[in-house]
């Protein structure tokens, strides 16, 4: 049991990676830079996979395998331990991330091979992906919060990673400052926790809450706090504003940090305390409602978006909506499952898309391009992939957890019909726009000039990962497929134990939801997933945009101009990043110049000390008159000693007598 | 009234006179005169008390030494020079008024105290001889007598190497 | 010998010292400040002659002894600093030896 033992392993790797390159990579040569870096997640990766080799052979009460470092904090009864565990869930989620982290090493390799910094990237993302690791495998919310910070953290560096251009810092604090609003609310919601359970690890939690039932209330309340954090973080409504900007950092990034990984903590962390979010209705209607809002609301703003990594962004918002839908109606393993194929197909989409601007030489504008399917062949199949995978076209991964999410909002036992169709409609603009993108890009004529951009394909480094990937995107929903298509159902199943352990109802009724839907027969339930509302939109959106993009190039513009309204605040993003800067930046901006500034600051702590010195000042310059060298003047100050002194003698000597 | 009651008075106000002469007088030599005063009148009180060889130091070091000295030194100095008493305000409003204060009161208090007042009454007292003083002197008291003496040698030098003006 | 009681002195005595003070702190000629210092000093010598009295002791006629001799050093070294300072200022005043104002 080498690595279940020494779990710590998988997280030292990444950071040691971090570390060399950080301290001593500044004047290596690139090919030692990869080394390490690659070299470190690949090595993590290869441990992952030993993991869950050693995993499969654990005996059921075994899991979840624990190991226990050290303890970190105790002030009794507060205790947080250092310690990782591994169950089922972490077992996908790891394979997630270490997999597809590992890819888009590769890729960056390729993708910043002329940047500058390069050794400070591959810092950054190596510690990234330790962060991320620790979130995964924390056992306890202080653990994983040290996770979820540093990877906000590390998103923060590599938003800015080209520190000199104003508009990626400014993109980097957003990010950094929208996720603390939530990660505030997250904050509560531990203290809330450790004031209930007088703990804060996950299995105390669970096991105390099965025993004794806490006030639903309070679990509403905490699990509403918790969902904070992960709106934040995974940039729900209304949090989500920082995404779109974040797309300023290096693809890879984009790909990595928010498409594939850190974007999902909040899903992991609703998912992880499943038992929590069951038992508060309330709550997960909340979870349900944000998602499914969000879901629809930002693809329709990735409807008219020109620059084509904003489309992807607003996409990845859209998408994660979907996985908090899941989470919100009880299935949260489709909601893990989305999130998996999401890692795999927006990876892909992001990397192609990097791959894209890397061969039109930084043009990021959709506008600008056209035609390049016949130049750019790998980057382009695999970026079709990507896309019906995402459409949820059938046979592709993203069909699979896509109808399966919709399903469950429309039959599952928390199932609301409103919901549904906000899903559903999302689903069909995720198709539209999706394809517009493909079809702006790869086709039709070129819409730059020829002579001055030199397409070129990319160098193996980029596109061996967009091939791996796009394998993935296809078949990574097989192996898992539900039952609904006559699948095995191998997912859910190996994640029951996670979301049953500590269910509300007995186990056997959850059980029983698994098995239902098996009333119908493989075939029969294939043909009714087939031709399901989810697949009828994805087609339809796919024939929209062939309409609209490839047999009447000129419609798009008289669309736009006869509902110019609609189309400007769509393309001004609803105005919302104005409407925040009115009604909450520019007043906390106000307050603090002028209350914090100029009255605590300058006034009040700048007056005191300064009062002091003042006073201090005063009193000398008036004790300095006593020093008139006038002997008289001494002589009575003397006599005035004298005589208190001696009144006060006497005054002790007459009570002491007496 | 016996001799030494009428002899203290007598003495205690030439005393007190010569002190206010001493304030009130213009010229510094007059001031000295006042001082020689109140020092021939102590060196009296003195052998009232018991004192004589205190007396007789009183007179002989003090009135006769260190009062010719001011003297000196004020005709040196040409002190006869009108002066003014002009007060600081802390002078005027704090020194005279708590000057009285502590002068008056403790004068009562002491007047008035039993501690020192019952002693006094006892009949038999011998005078102090120069004898029994001497003995004191130099057997209990011989360091403080020795370091004396070198006190009086660095005082002279300090008044020599204060004085000489630079040649 | 004396029937006088002993705080008669006393009370003598500190009428002197109030008066020294007073002198003291009046007094514009430097070297009557001197003088009033040693009317200070003498008052307090016949409070000590007056204790020594009482107490039937020998210690406070010596003590006025060393006072005497400490007062004539003081009283030497001091007028010939008062004879520096006169010359350097061209004045008895105590008011114009402010050295040691700030």
């Amino acid at each position: 049991m080498l690595i279940l033992d020494h779990l710590w392993i998988i997280l030292a790797l990444p950071l040691a990676g971090a570390a060399i390159n950080g301290l001593l990579g500044k004047h290596w040569p690139q090919s030692r830079v990869n080394a390490v870096a690659i070299g470190s997640v690949t090595l993590a990766f290869v441990a992952v996979v030993e993991l869950v080799r050693e995993f499969s052979q654990l005996a059921p009460e075994q899991i979840p395998f624990v190991g226990n470092y050290f303890t970190w904090m105790l002030a009794s009864p507060f205790r947080v331990d250092f310690a990782l565990a591994v169950d089922q869930l972490t077992v996908v989620m790891l394979l997630t991330v270490s997999f597809v982290g590992m890819l888009i090493h590769i890729y960056s390799t390729g993708y910043m091979a002329h940047e500058g910094g390069y050794y400070r990237f591959f810092c950054y993302l190596n510690l990234f992906m330790f962060f991320m690791l620790t979130l995964v495998m924390a056992t306890n919310l202080i653990v994983m919060f040290v996770g979820w910070e540093g990877v906000g953290l590390c998103s923060y560096l590599l938003i800015g990673f080209w520190f000199l251009k104003k508009s990626a810092t400014d993109a980097g604090k957003k990010a950094f400052i929208t996720t603390r609003i939530g990660d505030f609310g997250f904050t509560v919601g531990v203290l809330l926790v450790f004031a209930t359970f007088q703990s804060i690890d996950f299995g105390t939690i669970f096991k105390s809450l099965a025993a004794n039932p806490v006030s639903e209330t309070t679990l509403t309340v905490i699990c509403i706090l918790l969902f904070t954090g992960a709106v934040g973080k995974s940039a729900q409504l209304p949090l989500y504003v920082w995404l779109p900007d974040a797309m300023e950092g290096p693809t890879p990034v984009s790909a990595l940090i928010h498409a594939a990984t850190m974007v999902t903590a909040g899903v992991y962390m609703v998912a992880r305390m499943n038992p929590l979010f069951s038992r508060a209705p309330v709550a997960m209607l909340v979870v349900a409602i944000v998602g499914a809002v969000t879901a629809f609301y930002s693809a329709t703003i990735g409807l008219v978006q020109t620059d084509i990594k904003k489309v992807l962004a607003y996409s990845t918002v859209s998408q994660l909506g979907y996985m908090f839908l899941a989470c919100g109606v009880g299935s949260y393993a489709t909601g893990i499952f989305h999130l998996m194929t999401h890692a795999f197909f927006k990876g892909l989409l992001f990397l192609a898309a990097g791959s894209v601007i890397h061969a039109m030489g930084g043009e990021q504008d959709m506008m600008k391009m056209g035609g390049l399917a016949k130049k750019i062949p790998a980057t382009y199949w695999t970026m079709l992939i990507a896309t019906l995978a995402i459409a949820g076209i059938p046979g592709f991964a993203g069909f699979f957890s896509k109808d399966e999410i919709l399903e469950a909002a429309h039959s599952g036992p928390n199932a609301n019909l409103i919901l549904w169709l906000l899903g559903v409609a999302g689903a069909g603009l995720t198709s539209f726009y999706m394809f517009r993108l493909v079809f702006l890009t790869f086709f039709g004529a070129p819409r730059y000039d020829e002579h001055h951009v030199h397409v070129h394909e990319s160098p193996k480094n980029m596109t061996i990962p967009l091939m791996i990937l796009a394998f993935f995107s296809i078949f990574g929903g097989w192996f898992a497929a539900p039952h609904l298509v006559g699948g095995t159902d191998y997912f859910e199943h190996f994640l029951h134990p996670v979301f049953s352990a500590y269910a509300p109802q007995p186990a056997e009724q959850a059980a029983a939801l698994a098995e239902n839907p098996a009333a119908e027969g493989p075939a029969l339930g294939l043909l009714h997933a087939v031709t399901g509302w989810p697949v009828i939109v994805a087609v339809l959106g796919l024939l929209v945009a062939w309409w609209l993009y490839i047999k009447n190039p000129e419609a798009p513009k008289r669309l736009a101009k006869s509902v110019h309204g609609l189309y400007a605040l769509l393309l001004n993003k609803y105005y919302v990043d104005e409407i925040y800067a009115a009604l909450i930046v520019r007043p906390l901006l106000w307050i603090s110049t002028n209350v914090l500034w100029h009255g605590v600051d300058q006034g009040l702590i700048d007056g005191i000390v300064n009062g002091s010195a003042h006073i201090a000042r005063l009193t000398g310059s008036r004790l300095r008159e006593l020093q008139s060298g006038n002997t008289r003047s001494y002589a009575a100050w003397v006599l005035v000693g004298v005589v208190g002194f001696t009144v006060l003698l006497l005054a002790l000597f007459v009570t002491g007598v007496h | 009234m016996t001799i030494p009651f009428l002899l203290f008075f007598v003495c205690g106000a030439l005393a007190v006179v010569g002190a206010i002469l001493l304030i009130a007088a213009r010229e510094p030599v007059h001031s000295a005169l006042a001082l020689i005063l109140v020092m021939v009148a102590l060196a009296v009180l003195y052998l009232l008390l018991g004192a004589p060889f205190i007396a007789a130091v009183q007179i002989i070091v003090y009135a006769g030494a260190i009062m010719v000295l001011f003297v000196f030194v004020i005709m040196l100095l040409n002190a006869g020079v009108e002066e003014r008493t002009d007060f600081s305000s802390i002078a005027k409003y704090v020194g005279l008024p708590l000057g009285f204060v502590l002068m008056l009161w403790a004068a009562h208090w002491l007047w008035h105290s039993e501690a020192a007042g019952a002693v006094g009454t006892t009949a038999t007292i011998a005078a102090a001889s120069s004898r029994d003083l001497s003995v004191e002197l130099f057997r209990q008291y011989l360091f403080p007598f020795e370091a004396t003496s070198i006190l009086i040698l660095i005082a002279i030098l300090g008044a020599l190497v204060l004085a000489k003006r630079e040649e | 010998m004396s029937v006088i009681p002993v705080s008669y002195y006393l009370a003598l005595s500190a009428v002197l010292f109030g008066l020294g003070v007073i002198a003291f702190v009046f007094k514009r000629n430097v070297i009557t400040v001197f003088m009033s210092i040693e009317l200070m000093l003498n008052a307090v010598n016949l409070a000590f002659v007056a204790f020594a009295r009482a107490h039937n002791q020998l210690d406070g006629l010596v003590f006025v002894f060393f006072v005497i001799v400490v007062a004539a050093a003081e009283a030497a070294v001091g007028l010939a600093l008062v004879i520096m300072l006169a010359q350097n200022r061209q004045s008895l005043s105590v008011e114009r030896m402010d050295h040691l104002k700030l």
